[in-house]
C-alpha cells in the first residue's frame, strides 16, 4: 500500500494527513512537491489543507495550476483515488475535478472548531467506515468554505448521491449544508472539514480514523 | 498594450464582503447606498501590439486563470 501526499507551498495540514495515512496503512506516504511533474505511483493520493500560495487570486486557485497538479489531473481523471481536504477542496474545485466553487463564508468570520457532520452517503470508499445517518466531529479552520454551485448542479449532485458528508449546524452558509462532495465516478472527494485532525483520543477526537481505515481499506 | 481585467461576482452569488462594506457605510452616515459589490482590478502589460490579438490572449487567461466562471464575470479593456 503506497500513498502520496502533494505538498504545496503554505500547506499546513501535509503532515497531519501524512500521520492519519501512516496510522491506517502502517507506511509512511511519499511527500510530493508542488513543483514536480511527474507523481509517483500510488494507491491513494491526498491535497492536504493549508493555504497554498497565499490564497492570492482565489483559494486554490495557484495550486490548481501548479505543475504536479497536471498529472494529479491525469491519474484522478483514470480513476485514482485522490481527496482534498479544506484548501485541498479548494484546489479541487478549481481544477474542475469537482463542480462548484467554494466562496468567502457567508459570516465573513474565519471559522475554527469542531462541528458535527451527518453522512449521507456510505458507499462511497470515503465514507464506508461509517453508516448513513452517522454523526461524526471533525474540526474546521477555514474562511472559504461556504460551497457554491447553480441550483441545477446541486439537484443533480443530491440526485446522485454525491453529498458525502453535511453540516448539521452550518457554519459557512455552504449551499445545501454541504460539507463533502464526491466526483461522479466516486473516485475524488473533496471536504471542508478535517477528518486528519481526529484520528487518535490524544488529539481530541477519534472520528477520523474510521474515515482513513475505511478507505485505506477500499483501496487495498 | 495594456490591460485591465476587471471580475465581479454573478449576479446572484452572495456577496458577503460587499454586504459589510454596505452596513459600515450606513453606520458612517451614508444613507441610501445600496448594492455594494466587491471585485478585484487586474492590470497587465501585453507584448502584441495588434489589439484583437491582445484581447483574446487576456480572454485565454480569464479562462484559465485569473477568474472562476463558477461565480465571476470579467470585462476586459485594452489599452494603448
Amino acid at each position: 500500500m503506497k500513498t502520496a501526499v502533494i505538498v504545496f507551498p503554505a500547506s499546513n495540514c501535509d503532515r497531519d494527513i501524512a500521520v492519519a495515512l501512516e496510522q491506517a496503512t502502517g507506511t509512511a506516504p511519499e511527500m510530493v512537491w508542488h513543483g514536480q511533474t511527474e507523481l509517483p505511483d500510488a494507491d491513494f493520493y491526498a491535497l492536504p489543507g493549508g493555504f497554498s500560495y497565499g490564497d492570492y487570486l482565489r483559494a486554490g486557485a495557484m495550486a490548481a495550476k501548479s505543475p504536479i497538479m497536471r498529472a494529479v489531473i491525469d491519474k484522478a481523471k483514470a480513476g485514482a483515488p485522490l481527496i482534498g481536504v479544506c484548501n485541498g477542496f479548494q484546489i479541487l474545485c478549481e481544477t474542475g475535478l469537482l463542480p462548484g466553487a467554494l466562496m468567502r463564508n457567508a459570516g465573513l468570520d474565519f471559522v475554527c472548531g469542531d462541528v458535527t457532520l451527518r453522512v449521507d452517503n456510505d458507499q462511497s470508499i470515503f465514507t464506508r467506515g461509517y453508516a448513513k445517518g452517522d454523526y461524526v466531529n471533525f474540526p474546521v479552520a477555514h474562511h472559504d468554505g461556504n460551497y457554491f454551485a447553480d441550483d441545477e448542479t446541486l439537484d443533480r449532485l443530491e440526485g446522485e448521491g454525491r453529498v458525502a458528508l453535511r453540516y448539521v449546524d452550518n457554519p459557512n452558509g455552504s449551499a445545501r449544508d454541504i460539507a463533502g462532495l464526491l466526483n461522479d465516478a466516486g473516485n475524488v472527494m473533496g471536504l471542508m472539514p478535517h477528518p486528519e485532525r481526529v484520528i487518535s483520543p490524544l488529539l481530541g477526537g477519534a472520528d477520523g480514523a474510521a474515515f482513513f481505515k475505511g478507505v485505506i481499506e477500499a483501496v487495498s | 498594450m495594456k490591460a485591465k481585467i476587471t471580475i465581479t461576482l454573478k449576479n446572484g452569488v452572495l456577496d458577503p464582503q460587499g454586504a459589510a462594506i454596505e452596513n459600515a457605510l450606513a453606520g458612517l452616515g451614508f444613507d441610501g447606498a445600496a448594492g455594494v459589490r466587491q471585485g478585484k482590478v487586474i492590470e497587465l502589460k501585453l507584448a502584441e501590439t495588434d489589439e484583437g490579438a491582445a484581447r483574446a490572449k487576456v480572454e485565454e487567461m480569464c479562462q484559465k486563470l485569473l477568474a472562476n466562471p463558477v461565480m465571476e464575470n470579467y470585462a476586459i479593456e485594452i489599452l494603448a
